[in-house]
């Protein structure tokens, strides 16, 4: 039995994922912003899979926090051997591309934040030489966009970020996961015009969790994103900086 | 919706934003522009409810058949992703969830368990809190009554953003004038019901072949006593004789000894099965009355051989529609009308003969129409009443709409009412006429809602809101 924290535990991917863990026996703490919304959660993961599901606050801009945060999660559980961050939003993009206090939010939401935490918890991981690390970024990471670059240079960060540290935590023998998400329905997507190709969370989470089982590296959610991204990548920048997608 | 009066309504996290988007109930008929929400966190919908806006109606799985969940040019709340179970007690078998989760997810989780919602409607796909607001009946109406009878409180949020706790103790005003109500009091958030013991997945009971009407009613008044669940399939199409012939089902839950000994092992569980879809609109000529009359011939034929003892699995029981994901596509883009109306029991078989009589001669009418029997009823605004219920489709074609209307003075010239939950034409006179409580449950509405802040396109086409 798996004890994992979820990061970001009310998002529907990530309560989705818990259920999952949760369904195959594995403890869970839900942490998030929302400690309210996360204690409901916790709640309904436990009447439906009879599993151990404990929650929390958790702020990812809260740097201070972190490592007093880890060690009582880690505690609440009675051990620590997974971590899955989900936290992180959209932000306002229009703010953000002419406001460094807003650009600098939506970093710290998706980006340092996610450094800090992963910084912690790989350390744990690492002096006990187990463990996994799910992290969820975004295929707005794989190249800057006139309309989302504040949050895709986060996201891209954080891939980058990831990448290094399953290089490390390998060598303990932790693995680490990167997964590189499409749009997905939710509230980051809903009414907003133009959104192609969304998935539920059902579908988006089940593949996570499948992916997780095989101990993927990087993995794209949808799969389509994976042959979608690899030709945006080839557009030429000349011609990748007029477009309007 | 332009892109300009998107970003109006945006805020920071995106989590005001509406679509724009058309709405029907799951008859498709009819479908209108509304702003929907569909908020992920209790703080988001908390948000919504106390914006001062346009006015809102609550919205679960989308399977009322009008427009009792939507809400032209105004605002519809989605609470599909707000569908926590917050905890239970296998002891009492009360279960508390919120209003977005569904039947299907409760039956997946507890069936196993042993344990079965008390009321069930024909689909499993219903949300918890529209089940409560339309207070559904099943087939076991005649003993279980319908929903409220299990319900034993419920939070409901009105207009203020305040939440009240209803029960028959705490509230009781808004408990029965939310019950039946159509979403119009508030958003019911959570709820705290009890749901049913049972052994297996499996009933256990007989198929009885009624040659007519008479025999119909003659066998549900033998078998109701028996049988904690009952229904038959009418054939709206036989004529003469014939009228009103039915294959009628009836059964327990089975208890676990009562099933043969390979079956005993693992009580709950049912083969898989294989379960198609409609996977796009049929012309409308696959729904004429002889595609109608040859799919009773054919089911009634069906049936002649397996009148007797039977077992059912519950999805077959209660569900049948269900395996055929969709199933609404059947009837075409224009969509259809559910009507299913009730008669008090004195007056139900003459209601039932000259109205049956009339669907026959119109050449309208659906593949299944349904028979059933009901018990008491409780409540303010709920649909059921001692007596016997009809309910069919209609697809929706020219002439629908006025023949409707002199069904429903049939059924009102013999104290009947309509049910709200599957109403998309009913006439305001017709309404209050049929729902004598509604001065009553008018008082309620004004001291909840005093501005009317909840609505929807049924609430101001049948005239329910308090001037």
């Amino acid at each position: 039995m798996a004890k994992v924290i979820i990061l970001g535990a009310t998002s529907p991917i990530a309560r989705i994922l818990a259920m999952r863990f949760a369904g195959d026996g594995n403890a869970v703490y839900l942490a998030a912003r929302d400690a309210g919304e996360a204690a409901r959660i916790a709640s309904d993961i436990s009447v439906r899979t009879g599993a151990v599901a404990l929650s929390g606050a958790f702020d990812a801009a809260d740097f201070a926090s972190h490592a007093d945060f880890i060690r009582r999660a880690a505690d609440a559980l009675g051990g620590l051997d997974g971590v899955v961050l989900c936290f992180g939003t959209l932000g306002d993009e229009d703010a953000a591309q002419i406001d460094p206090d807003a650009a600098l939010a939506t970093l710290h939401q998706n980006f340092t934040g996610a450094v800090s935490l992963m910084t912690l918890a790989g350390r744990r991981l690492e002096e006990q030489k187990h463990g996994f690390m799910i992290v969820i970024g975004s295929v707005a990471g794989d190249r800057g966009r006139a309309k989302n670059y504040v949050y895709g240079a986060a996201k891209g960060g954080l891939h980058t970020f990831t990448q290094g540290l399953r290089g490390r935590l390998t060598r303990a023998g932790v693995h680490v996961m990167t997964v590189k998400l499409g749009t997905v329905d939710t509230r980051m997507t809903w009414g907003r015009e133009g959104t192609l190709l969304t998935v539920p969370p059902e579908k988006a989470a089940n593949s996570i969790y499948a992916a997780y089982q095989r101990r993927a590296e990087v993995v794209y959610v949808p799969w389509f994103w994976r042959p979608i991204m690899g030709i945006v990548k080839l557009i030429p920048e000349r011609f990748f900086k007029r477009t309007s997608f | 919706m332009s892109a300009a009066a998107i970003r109006t309504v945006t805020n920071a996290n995106g989590s005001a934003r509406p679509k724009r988007a058309m709405l029907s109930g799951w008859g498709r008929y009819p479908a209108l522009e509304c702003d929907v929400y569909r908020p992920e966190k209790f703080s988001e919908l908390a948000s919504i409810v106390a914006s001062n806006s346009t006015s809102l109606i609550a919205r679960g799985a989308g399977r009322a058949y009008g427009d009792a969940a939507v809400n032209g040019d105004n605002r519809v709340v989605d609470v599909t992703r707000l569908g926590r179970m917050l905890s239970f007690d296998p002891d009492t078998a009360t279960l508390r969830a919120e209003a977005g989760v569904t039947l299907d997810e409760i039956i997946s989780v507890f069936l196993p368990r042993g344990f079965f919602p008390a009321v069930v409607p024909g689909t499993r796909y219903v949300t918890l809190g529209g089940s409560i607001a339309a207070d559904i009946h099943g087939k076991g109406h005649h003993r279980d009554s319908s929903l409220a009878s299990h319900v034993a409180s419920f939070d409901l949020m009105l207009a203020s953003g305040e939440i009240r706790r209803c029960s028959r103790e705490e509230n009781a005003e808004l408990f029965w004038g939310s019950v039946g109500a159509m979403g119009l009091t508030g958003v019911i958030l959570e709820a705290e019901f009890k749901l049913r013991r049972v052994e297996s997945a499996w009933l256990e009971g007989e198929v009885i072949r009624a040659e007519n009407l008479d025999a119909a009613l003659e066998a549900f008044e033998r078998i109701d006593g028996e049988y904690g669940n009952s229904v038959a399939w009418i054939d709206c199409a036989s004529t003469k004789g014939r009228l009103g012939r039915s294959i009628l089902n009836a059964a327990n839950f089975a208890a676990r000894d009562d099933l043969p000994p390979a079956m005993r092992q693992e009580p709950f569980s049912l083969k898989p099965k294989f379960s198609p879809s409609v996977p796009f609109d049929l012309p409308n000529i696959a729904l004429s009355p002889f595609t109608v009359r040859a799919f009773n011939d054919v089911l009634y034929a069906v049936h002649r051989k397996k009148a007797g003892r039977a077992r059912f699995d519950y999805q077959f029981f209660f569900f049948p529609l269900d395996s055929i994901h969709d199933w609404h596509r059947i009837y075409g883009k224009r969509g259809f009308v559910q009507y299913q109306c009730v008669w008090p029991e004195a007056e139900s078989r003459a209601g039932l003969i000259e109205t049956l009589e009339a669907i026959s001669a119109s050449r309208r009418g659906s593949f299944l129409t349904v028979l059933k029997k009901f018990g008491a009823q409780e409540g303010m605004l709920s649909f059921p009443m001692p007596g016997y219920t009809l309910a069919l489709d209609f697809p929706v074609a020219e002439g629908l709409m006025e023949f409707l209307d002199r069904l429903d003075a049939m059924v009102l010239a013999r104290g009947g009412r309509v049910y709200l939950a599957k109403d998309a034409r009913m006439r305001p006179e017709t309404f209050r006429a049929m729902y004598p409580n509604l001065p009553q449950w008018q008082q309620i509405k004004a001291s909840a809602d005093p501005n009317n802040r909840f609505s929807s396109s049924l609430a101001r086409r049948i005239g329910m809101l308090p001037a």
